[in-house]
């Protein structure tokens, strides 16, 4: 595909989520988590694109900001010509038929209490998509989309594994007809041999139905198997950003290569070299200035410390932030 | 004497079940391995397999009730585990057998500075002075890579970040330099270029004091960069043990195939991954047969009639299934006359 021609559906500018941290004392000044600070991307009509990097680096809450589920501190996220974060509560809900989300833990969204069936009619009596007449027709065209046997209606969320809780949980997000979906660690919390039948299912679904996808994880054997195009972000900042064959194939940020040199990769003839960084994460309160990474690159400079390196398209649809590019 | 060139734990027909208001879960059931100096076996397979229960009912640490083991044998230098009085165990445990686990705060005490727990380790099982188990405690921290030692020895565990606290349970578990480390899920918790660090510095410190490693995962991933052999485990049995290599250039059970084949690559494109079908059956109702028969693409009648043993092949490697035995070729034939 060819950016050019490409039909954007989603941009996020400059967006900013900083939450607020208790301090134990009125006079100390308040302290804020830079989750995601100042992160601007496009989401384009029927890909994929996908998230990494390690925890607290603020993928779940760059996509919890974009569905307003936290109100974000600032920035705007346009979709279909409008900007999200400025809707009022009804247009929102009208917006979350086109916008959905499946979670890493399909047990913990999913109401105990519920049948599937009530599951899915509630999902679609939301949106007022389908005639009360015809939804158990749609019920059943839900469940075979997702694999699922027609007597699952009537069972409760606790009498399927875990690969069947997220089936179900992918069925809710199809009822209301999505236009793009975010899957925050949706595979994660699955044994490989599950996880590779969701993968699947997910592909399938896209295909069929020219889903676009927003992939949140920090599995990158995983991402590298579903990913048009990739994100990477360290410490609220985005530092790498290419098509997945570029970023596999070489990439630039010098987060990024550890990140890939890190992942135990399956195959004891391999010999590969590995980078091996030093020292923890700092902190996202006090993030180190200049370069965010500056304290565990093996290739910081001077002017790491203090000048922030800007996202520069060193090729083709290929952005990196860092001084040595 | 013990013999050094003789396994330093010996893991004989080990069953270790669970009995609850749902009948009785056979947690594991009926495991054997061995391991020598020097060694590292893993141990993969999917959530609630067993691989936790195993690694517990070692140090006998099986919560009891529900769990308890029933039959077989665990030998350490010759002694069996299950037949010692809690005085015997107390001077092996956290000594000459340690563990690690996914979460630190298992381990650690959440009140006490990080060096204090360290000292007491090495006062109780090495008879060290106080003086020396501190400076033995902080030499520790040193080791796995805490940078101010003396500064973060004095420091509570919640001060930490979860890397730091996941090397003070190492750097724990290793004072009293251990013959065996059990480590489960050691780095499940923690992110890739953490969990880099902190396997290289478990095989760092092998290198250095020669103890065996057991190493619970279930990332195949963990398993090709740190283990000499394998152990796969499906419903409470081994169903394929073999040398590393081996086992990803030439697996032989159908589980360990669909296990190795569902894997996305991260050097290689797939369009479709494989998976296996269904889910693993309940503990408290295991099949008569082989465990796997449901999920399995060359399941005949006789894997529905009784459970495979686990037997080695000539090439030195184990599995549990029928395909490997000499019964399969009657079988088939068998099928041919019919
Ligand atoms: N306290 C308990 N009471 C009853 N059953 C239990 C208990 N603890 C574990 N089990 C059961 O024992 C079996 C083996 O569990 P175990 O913890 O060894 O699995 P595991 O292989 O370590 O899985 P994971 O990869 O999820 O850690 C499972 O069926 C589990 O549900
Ligand atoms: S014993 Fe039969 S069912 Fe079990 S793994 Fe072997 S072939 Fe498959
Ligand atoms: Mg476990």
């Amino acid at each position: 595909m060819q950016a050019q021609t490409r039909k954007v559906i989603l941009q996020v500018d400059h967006l900013k989520q900083y939450f607020p941290v208790k301090t134990n004392s009125l006079f100390k000044p308040k302290n804020y988590v830079k989750a995601v600070d100042d992160v601007s991307f496009k989401l384009y009509e029927g890909e994929t694109l996908s998230i990494v990097g390690e925890s607290g680096c603020g993928k779940s809450t760059t996509g919890r900001a974009i569905l307003r589920l936290d109100e974000p501190t600032s920035g705007k996220v346009h979709y279909s010509g409008k900007n999200i974060l400025e809707l009022n509560k009804r247009d929102m809900r009208k917006l979350r038929g086109d916008l959905q989300v499946i979670f890493q833990d399909p047990f913990a969204s999913l109401n105990p209490r519920q049948t599937v069936k009530q599951i899915l009619n509630e999902a679609m009596a939301i949106q007022e998509v389908v005639p009360k007449k015809e939804r158990l027709e749609r019920l059943l065209e839900l469940l075979s989309y997702v694999g699922l046997p027609p007597e699952s209606l009537s069972r409760y969320p606790h009498e399927f594994s875990g690969g069947q809780r997220q089936r179900i949980g992918i069925a809710r997000a199809l009822a209301v007809d999505p236009r793009l979906i975010i899957c925050d660690e949706a595979v994660s919390a699955l044994d490989v041999s599950i996880q590779a039948q969701i993968l699947n299912l997910l592909k399938k679904l896209q295909r069929q139905f020219g889903l676009t996808f927003l992939f949140i994880s920090h599995d990158l054997s995983v991402v590298r198997h579903i990913s048009d195009r990739v994100m990477v972000m360290y410490l609220g900042k985005v530092v790498e950003i290419a098509e997945k064959k570029s970023l596999f194939d070489q990439s630039f940020h010098p987060y990024t290569q550890a990140l890939l040199s890190s992942i135990p990769v399956p195959n004891p003839k391999l010999n590969r070299d590995r980078v091996i960084l030093k020292g923890d994460i700092p902190s996202p309160i006090d993030p180190p200035k200049g370069c965010r990474f500056h304290t565990r690159c093996p290739f910081v400079m001077d002017r790491c410390k203090t000048e922030e390196p800007e996202l520069r398209e060193v090729k083709a649809n290929h952005f990196v932030s860092c001084h040595l590019v | 004497m013990y013999d050094s060139d003789k396994p330093v734990l010996e893991v004989k027909g080990l069953k270790t079940h669970l009995t609850t208001k749902n009948g009785v879960s056979k947690a594991v059931d009926g495991i054997d391995f061995s391991l020598h100096k020097g060694e590292t076996l893993g141990i993969v397979g999917e959530s609630g397999c067993g691989k936790s229960m195993t690694s517990l009912s070692i140090l006998r640490l099986i919560p009891s009730p529900p769990g308890k083991i029933v039959d077989g044998s665990i030998l350490f230098k010759g002694k069996n585990i299950v037949e010692m009085s809690e005085d015997q165990l107390r001077k092996i445990r956290g000594n000459e057998i340690s563990m690690i686990f996914q979460e630190p705060m298992t381990s650690l005490n959440p009140v006490i500075p990080v060096g204090e727990q360290i000292a007491e380790a090495l006062r109780l099982h090495q008879k060290l002075g106080k003086k020396d188990a501190w400076q033995n405690s902080i030499e520790m921290l040193k080791l796995v890579g805490i940078p101010s030692p003396e500064k973060r020895a004095k420091q509570e565990p919640f001060q930490l970040s979860g890397g730091m606290r996941q090397r003070v349970m190492i750097a724990m578990a290793l004072a009293c330099r251990p013959e065996v480390l059990i480590a489960d899920e050691p780095t499940t918790a923690l992110d890739v270029t953490i969990q880099a660090q902190i396997l290289e510095l478990i095989k760092k410190l092998q290198a250095k004091i020669g103890m065996g490693v057991i190493m619970i995962t279930h990332d195949l991933g963990v398993v090709a960069e740190t283990c000499d052999k394998v152990a796969v485990m499906y419903a409470g049995n081994i169903v394929e043990h073999a040398p590393t290599e081996q086992l990803f250039s030439d697996p032989k059970h159908p589980y360990t195939k669909g296990l190795l084949n569902s894997l996305p690559r991260i050097y290689e494109d797939q369009d479709e991954l494989a998976t296996i079908e269904g889910n693993v059956p309940s503990p408290y109702h295991l099949p008569e047969g082989c465990r796997f028969a449901s999920r399995c693409a060359h399941r005949e009648a006789i894997c529905d009639r009784k459970l495979p043993e686990l037997i080695e092949q000539s090439d030195g490697v184990k599995v549990r299934c029928w395909m490997y035995t000499d019964q399969w070729a009657l079988h088939e034939e068998k099928e041919e006359v019919l």
